[in-house]
């Protein structure tokens, strides 16, 4: 079986383009344009360049010994969360941008839920002198007011998405709106492996740097590239993707995706989608989602902005189904459990989202020889707010 | 026949009106629809609602929005129509995004249609491969058009794929833009048009997305077969109530 996307977009039943024929012409540009565009040598070099000496790449493959200790197995963290702008999200923004240039766009637009997106693709906008609007839910501006500032610093235009339940859902429609009305210099940087094809295949290749990485860091360190474990928490999945890459095909690499399970699975706020979740269509691509039996798509619930999405990347979803991965989902109150431990016993605060892979250590239990990777998709300045009344510090 | 096709063949420009099924209030639906063929409106769309309407404008959102917080879904939609051919005889089309049709079940939502008397689906992100690899034949089976769009980005090339597909309109969007944008039509639209009307297509056109008033009317039905009015028509409804319908449709001809 194959983890990857047809040249259709399909994983096993899921993705494709879903689309109004508003969105066709431009979708179709990317299309039949990407992977030759990402082949070029000259966006190789300059994509490995930026990565290399503006992003701060390689990022470290760090063997946490404490946390190893605790849990009696070998665990290693993949320090994404020490990229340029404290995530992996910026993989995909420079990528993405430099797609832009290629096809000649000069006004970028985006979506962002906490603001990690809108800020990595605000930066690569600044970067390279581009217009930039970035569409945020009405709710998630007035609570992530430190990334909206951090947007407007950088020359970009937010954008307050006023529709549905003023969240990330919507602000991917706004954003998808704005593409419709401006189908011809504007190019969509989406944020994560969802969207129509060819966006779940394109994020996820710029975000396989994380598991081409591990590979070489793990022969290095270990003397294998392959650990036994992934572990990634899933939102979209772009981090997930990145991780689990370059090991999709690799059977005996357990794939590990955490979801968000909010106060429970069971409890009505929850953004648990391969528990949750119906095969359905959401912007532009079939995959898991939430929604009603009638099909309206719902409003998940998680305590980490990031992970507060109401479906999967198609690709995840394939990876449920067919059972190559295995799904785990942590409520809040453990992954802040998690966040609190890993801040204390390695010193260093994780995203909320991030918190999310290391509560798997308590769920489940890895033989002491075992190598387990565990991505750590972004730090935690963001958070500290969260963090802050969450624990009365 | 379908009753699309012959009103096609009658010798007018089509003027074709959209709603929201749900809105203003839960139960409009076939007050809607009857007062609508009443006032000389040759066809009508019933929008399904949809939680998230991607292709649509503030007006189109709002009322969705607001249907759906009245309670209407697809299976009412179905209960509210299921005697509406007793009453009326003009053409209905139910116009909806893909997902909650496909929730239904493609198939037995196309049942349902025929038991209607429904002549046609627009589903506006339900693509063209999709549609001809695995819905064509259960379409075709139950009776149903089903009507594709069109942009002014469309190449000339897939127009003519569509128009192959096509069996009884094709909708032109006027312009790059979500539906309620109005700026009113200029040189640009007017090329556009001509283009489309050079085509010399087998499925004639009729043009939706910013008609407002009589004169957009006029000038996107020179050339096509006739237009949409949705937004308008909604923002209208919302001022007047179904009361303003007659109004509303003599100050478009
Ligand atoms: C640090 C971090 N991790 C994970 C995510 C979830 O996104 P994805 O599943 O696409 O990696 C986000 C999204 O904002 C994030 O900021």
């Amino acid at each position: 079986m194959s983890y990857n996307a047809d040249e259709k977009g399909y994983y096993g039943e899921f993705g494709g383009a879903f689309i109004p024929e508003m969105l066709y012409p431009n979708t179709e540009e990317l299309r039949q344009n990407y992977i030759q565009i990402m082949e070029e040598p000259s966006f190789k070099k300059e994509f490995d360049h930026l990565l290399k000496d503006y992003v701060g790449r390689p990022t470290p493959l760090y063997f946490a010994e404490r946390l190893s200790k605790k849990y009696n197995t070998k665990i290693y963290l993949k320090r994404e969360d020490l990229c340029h702008t404290g995530a992996h999200k910026v993989n995909n923004t420079i990528g993405q941008i430099l797609m832009a240039k290629k096809l000649g766009k000069n006004r970028i637009i985006a979506e962002t839920g906490a603001g990690q997106h809108g800020v990595a693709t605000a930066t690569v906008c600044a970067l390279m002198g581009i217009e930039c609007v970035v569409y945020m839910g009405e709710i998630d501006i007035a609570r992530q007011a430190p990334n909206v500032a951090r947007m407007k610093m950088l020359g970009a235009e937010v954008r307050p998405a006023l529709s549905g339940s003023r969240t990330l859902k919507d602000a991917t429609n706004e954003a998808i709106r704005d593409w419709i009305n401006n189908p011809v210099d504007t190019h969509y940087i989406i944020g994560s492996v969802v969207g129509p094809h060819p966006y779940p295949d394109m994020v996820a290749r710029f975000q396989s740097v994380i598991s081409q990485e591990i590979k070489s860091q793990l022969k290095e360190k270990e003397g294998v590239e392959n650990p036994d474990y992934v572990i990634a928490c899933v939102g979209g999945g772009s981090n997930a993707a990145g991780a689990f890459y370059h090991y999709l095909d690799t059977e005996d690499v357990g794939i590990i995706a955490v979801e968000a399970a909010g106060k429970g699975i069971d409890s009505g706020e929850s953004a648990a989608t391969s528990a949750l979740g119906k095969v359905g269509i959401i912007h532009g691509s079939k995959t898991l989602l939430m929604q009603t039996p009638d099909g309206q798509i719902t409003e998940p619930y998680s305590i980490s902005a990031g992970l507060d999405y109401p479906g999967v990347g198609p690709m995840h979803a394939h990876l449920f189904r067919s059972g190559r991965g295995e799904f785990i989902s942590i409520t809040d109150a453990d992954a802040m459990k998690a966040g609190l431990l890993l801040s204390k016993l390695e010193g260093i605060i994780p995203a909320i989202e991030s918190s999310h892979a290391f509560a798997v250590l308590e769920e489940k239990t890895f033989k002491p020889n075992d190598i387990v990777v565990i991505n750590l998709s972004g730090r935690g300045d963001k958070d500290l707010d969260t963090y802050i009344d969450y624990f009365k510090l | 026949m379908n009753r699309i096709h012959q009103k096609l063949k009658e010798d007018k420009k089509i003027l074709s009106i959209y709603f929201t099924a749900g809105y203003p209030e839960l139960n409009d639906t076939v007050n809607i629809i009857q007062d609508l063929e009443k006032n000389g409106v040759d066809l009508i769309e019933i929008g399904l609602p949809f939680s998230d309407p991607l292709a649509d404008g503030p007006t189109i959102q709002e009322s969705s929005t607001a249907a759906l917080k009245n309670g209407m879904n697809t299976e009412l939609l179905f209960e509210q129509l299921k005697d509406i051919r007793k009453s009326v005889s003009i053409p209905l089309i139910i116009m909806g995004y893909f997902n909650p049709v496909f929730q239904y079940g493609v198939e037995a939502f196309c049942k349902r249609c025929k038991e209607i008397g429904i002549d046609g689906l627009i589903l506006p992100d339900l693509p063209l491969d999709v549609y001809l690899q695995d819905y064509e034949a259960t379409f075709k089976k139950y009776g149903l058009i089903n009507i594709f769009l069109i942009t002014p980005q469309t190449s000339d090339e897939r127009i003519r794929k569509i128009d192959d597909a096509s069996n009884g309109f094709i909708y032109m969007v006027s312009s790059a833009s979500t539906t309620g944008a109005t700026s009113g039509f200029g040189s640009e639209q007017q090329a556009y048009f001509e283009r489309i009307a050079a085509l010399d297509l087998n499925n004639p056109q009729i043009v939706g997305f910013g008609i407002n008033n009589a004169e957009t009317f006029n000038q996107a039905t020179r050339t096509t077969s006739g237009a949409i009015i949705g937004s308008a028509f909604i923002k209208h409804l919302n001022q007047f109530g179904i009361e303003g319908i007659p109004d509303f449709i003599k100050t478009i001809r």
